[in-house]
């Protein structure tokens, strides 16, 4: 009964004439408003619930959940670190929740000069020229990153440049965003050793390449040591080098991305800056340009003349805005809140602490899931399985069997370029212990492929549900009630 | 604090992986880059950055508000925060393992459906990063589908979206012209007749549109269908509780900006894109959606669906490059519809009606300031001033009030032109002041 109750969708709870909230009585009705050809004519199928019944479903979903607060997340590429609650609360703040986008800016001075100093930080932290805090979420701001590209290419260079190159170890959302800006994909192979080829790389450059785009460090969690010369070749035949900083909480206060020659690149607010992750968003993808592209970041970004912060910037070149409004302004206020709560030093510490923690992980599991490429990795590494084909037991098996041992999987199968790969990025905000239980975990796993690999390969066991057959979904698809 | 390392851990693991120090496991960073200068503020403690950041918000003024233009303050019941922002909810990453994500991946479907009831529409996604990008891949979307290149849009069409829809297709070869309107503020129906022809993708309606007034749709959809062209929908979703829905006059895709439901307008973001559309073009949205499954016990369970068609599959040959969305606002969205029910909705939706035209009637009595109350309207309208809009804003600025939102910026003919809004959010106390308030300009 228990159990079944738990799994009811809120519409199967749904009981005529029950329901959560009401609203002042009105003097007169709809029909008295409008024309009757512009009423609704059905009642929407929506669950009829009270409030309590509403707070208890709601809860007990939560409860079916792996989450940071109560789960470590070895989540590669999704840097899953602790986000401080003190942030949760600031940027729910009424001053910031409801101050209104089209409100005189007089009336929102808060909201734009605390905009402001973010976008001043991020550019110290990267040294780069300007920043846009106006994407939301890293993709987007890939997409406002290489438009940004292709205007700064239509003023200087004529529109010759109809391609983009992207590494094999890039992020899907690399080749989608540059096809999605009208740009043909150049995939470039890795070389043998994880990084750029510097050959492929030059084969591929041409007056016809607009922008290469790099993830630093890269998906497999190393950095590019030849990044200067990689910027050198892309510059010398006029192209821009975009870099793609969902990893940079490897490298805040460690290398500022302008040094080495980066044009363009984005930040995820809901990554480095520990922004929660919200299952699947909000997030926040600032965008910075070196000075001889920022004219052509999309408007509007905070400036402050005479003393008042305004988003009328004057910037002719300016491509036009990405989304309505201005930025995720909720989430931009938990990055703002992240740089300050950090100095310098601190920040140091913090990106060192992301490496330490990836390689004692990546040291302490070898010889049982070796890392691909077998060397110091920055604040991620990507191990491997024993070999299935012996085994019989996939990297995806042993992602849902972590789960039994409560701890949610790696990034699985990514980078496509190393077979069955399990990419593992503890963040520095775990702690030794729970390190030395997920080692000790992902031991047991192995032990388990040695003596009784079926337990493995029928995980996950102690989860709201059994293993889903993710292909049943697909065939006939159930999208809605 | 921050790093739970002590040095003595950090003594262990370094030992652990063989490196004598930190450095060493940086050398991949060429020593020319390593440790550059930072000009960084001194470190606030939380108790520190709690209060500076207090008094940011502080710097904003709490004006008693009458703008709409896309971003509409409503109630918010308490429940809906104290769901959302349970650490389960909260910091739980995209729904990657099914089996550990049930709870996320089931109001992810909840919310779904809850979408498909309000626009009366087959299918919706699990969500996009708000109005303006939503509808602009619909855009995109009826493009492929029909493999036409001109998109038409109401000359009322909300200016971020027309802009948006500009960044996002100006480099594809995809042309977009306006559709002219009347003097009563809607779409001049003859003229879209003769602006549409079979190289139309698709016209994009909105209604109530910019100024407010709600459109005739089903008109404007027998129009754009004649000409083998797709209706995407651009909609208000609290108008929906009384007004027809985009399903009745045939939609292809309805999209709105889903703030509205449940969230605050937080200076324009996080917004929530709702993205919907008729089942035979399923395969052609953008971005995730939740599906039922079976475990291997049979039993059902959530999933995410269809991913064949998203950027980490496809590549460069993805529907969109979309991946994170708004997941935390559709949360929000979707406890916000399941608190109010279909009577809730209804209530709401009337309760702006209500507040709205005894605004414009009040001010209509004003001498000096006029409202066209003879076009239909939801919860938004017109005020004709008898100075500069811009003028009006700042002497109600004066008296603690938002006035609303200036025409002018979009035109020099509308500069007298005041967008006003009036939710449930606005008592008649508050109307009454406003009013009051206008009487001393």
């Amino acid at each position: 009964m228990q159990e079944i109750l738990k799994n009811e969708l809120s519409i199967e709870k749904s009981r005529p004439g029950r329901r959560g909230v009401c609203f002042a009585q009105t003097q007169k009705q709809a029909a008295d408003y409008l024309p009757a050809g512009l009423l609704r004519k059905s009642e929407p199928n929506l669950p009829q619930l009270s409030e309590f019944d509403t707070v208890r479903h709601f809860t007990r979903l939560s409860q079916q959940n792996y989450s940071l607060d109560a789960q470590f997340y070895p989540l590669g590429s999704c840097t899953m670190k602790y986000n401080p609650k003190a942030y949760d609360v600031l940027s729910a703040l009424p001053g910031f929740a409801n101050a209104h986008p089209f409100a005189p800016e007089s009336a929102v001075q808060g909201t734009l000069e605390l905009a402001y100093n973010l976008q001043e930080l991020l550019k110290k932290v990267t040294g780069l020229a300007a920043f846009t805090l106006q994407p939301a979420a890293g993709a987007h701001g890939e997409l406002t990153g290489i438009l940004t590209a292709r205007a700064y290419h239509d003023t200087h260079n004529g529109q010759n440049r109809t391609e983009v190159i992207v590494p094999d170890t890039a992020h899907g959302t690399n080749p989608a965003t540059a096809n999605m800006a009208g740009y043909q994909v150049v995939n470039i192979k890795s070389a043998p050793n994880g990084c750029v080829d510097k050959e492929a790389l030059k084969a591929a450059l041409s007056e016809k390449t607009a922008v290469v785009m790099l993830t630093v460090p890269n998906t497999v969690g190393l950095f590019e040591p030849e990044i200067k010369e990689i910027a050198d070749l892309v510059h010398s035949v006029g192209a821009l080098l975009y870099m793609d900083g969902a990893n940079f909480n490897a490298l805040i206060g460690l290398a500022k991305p302008a040094d080495f020659g980066v044009d363009i690149m984005h930040l995820n607010l809901h990554k480095t800056f520990a922004a929660p992750h919200g299952g699947g968003g909000p997030g926040s993808g600032p965008v910075g340009a070196a000075a001889h592209v920022a004219p052509f970041l999309p408007h509007p970004i905070v400036s402050l003349k005479n003393g008042q912060y305004t988003l009328a910037d004057e910037r002719p070149e300016s491509q036009n805005r990405m989304k309505a409004f201005y930025g995720n302004m909720a989430v931009v206020i938990r990055g703002y809140c992240y740089l300050r709560q950090f100095d310098k030093d601190m920040l140091k510490t913090i990106a060192q602490n992301a490496i330490l923690n990836a390689n004692y992980v990546r040291a302490c599991l070898k010889g049982k899931f070796n890392a691909f490429f077998d060397r110091n990795c920055m604040h991620e590494c990507v191990l491997t399985p024993p070999d299935p084909h012996t085994t019989g037991v996939h990297t995806s098996d042993i992602a849902k069997r972590l789960l039994d041992y409560g701890f949610y999987a790696p990034t699985i199968y990514f980078p496509l370029i190393v077979p069955e790969a399990l990419m593992v990025e503890p963040t520095e905000t775990e702690n030794k212990e729970m390190l030395d239980a997920f080692v000790a975990a992902m031991e047991q796993i192995y032990n388990e492929i040695q003596t009784n690999p079926q337990v493995v390969k029928d995980a996950p066991h102690n989860q709201p549900v059994k293993r889903i057959d993710e292909v049943s979904a697909a065939r006939q698809p159930n999208l809605r009630w | 604090m921050f790093i739970p390392n002590t040095l003595e851990d950090q003594k262990i693991m370094l030992a652990k992986t063989g490196a004598k120090d930190i450095k060493e496991l940086l050398a991949q960073i060429p020593q020319e880059f390593l440790y550059p200068a930072l000009d960084l503020p001194k470190a606030l403690t939380e108790q520190e950055l709690s209060a500076h950041v207090q008094e940011l918000a502080a710097k904003n003024k709490p004006l008693k508000n009458f703008i709409g233009a896309g971003m509409y303050e409503h109630f918010i019941p308490a429940a809906i925060p104290a769901l959302s922002s349970r650490g389960e909810f909260l910091t739980a990453y995209t729904p990657y393992q099914a089996e550990a994500s049930q709870g996320t991946l089931q109001t992810i479907y909840e919310f779904q459906s809850c979408m498909c009831a309000l626009l009366n529409m087959d299918v919706a996604t699990a969500s996009h990063y708000d109005g303006a990008t939503a509808m602009t891949e619909a855009a995109l979307a009826a493009h492929r589908i029909t493999g036409r290149k001109e998109i038409v849009v109401s000359t009322l069409l909300h200016p971020h979206y027309k802009e948006v829809l500009q960044t996002y297709t100006r480099h594809m070869g995809i042309t977009w012209v306006e559709a002219k309107v009347t003097n009563d503020g809607v779409l001049d129906l003859e003229a879209l007749k003769a602006q549409l022809n079979d190289q139309t993708a698709c016209f994009i309606l909105q209604t109530p549109n910019f100024v407010g007034h709600l459109e005739d749709a089903q008109a404007i959809s027998s129009a754009v269908h004649s000409v083998g062209a797709l209706l995407v929908a651009v909609v208000n979703p609290i108008s929906l509780g009384v007004v027809q829905t985009p399903g009745e006059y045939d939609a292809d895709f309805a999209v709105c900006e889903g703030q509205p439901l449940g969230n605050p307008v937080s200076f324009g973001g996080p917004g929530l894109g709702v993205m919907t559309a008729k089942k035979a073009y399923v395969r052609q949205l953008p971005g995730r959606m939740v599906g039922i499954a079976k475990d291997k016990d049979g039993k059902r369970a959530f999933v995410l669906t269809l991913q064949a068609r998203e950027q980490h599959i496809r590549r460069e040959k993805a529907a969109s490059n979309i991946c994170s969305n708004e997941a935390l606002c559709a949360l929000n969205a979707v406890i916000y519809l399941t608190l109010l029910g279909p009577k809730g909705l209804k209530e709401v939706a009337q309760l702006n009606l209500e507040r709205a035209h005894a605004l414009a009637e009040k001010i209509n009595a004003k001498s000096g300031f006029t409202v066209n109350t003879k076009t239909p309207f939801f919860n938004e309208f017109v005020v004709q001033c008898p100075i500069p809009a811009a003028e009006v804003i700042k002497k109600m600025e004066a008296k603690g009030i938002a006035a609303g939102y200036d025409l002018g910026r979009l035109c020099p003919q509308m500069k007298n032109c005041l967008l006003v809004c009036a939710t449930e959010m606005r008592t008649p106390e508050d109307l009454q002041a406003y009013v009051d308030a206008l009487g001393g300009i």
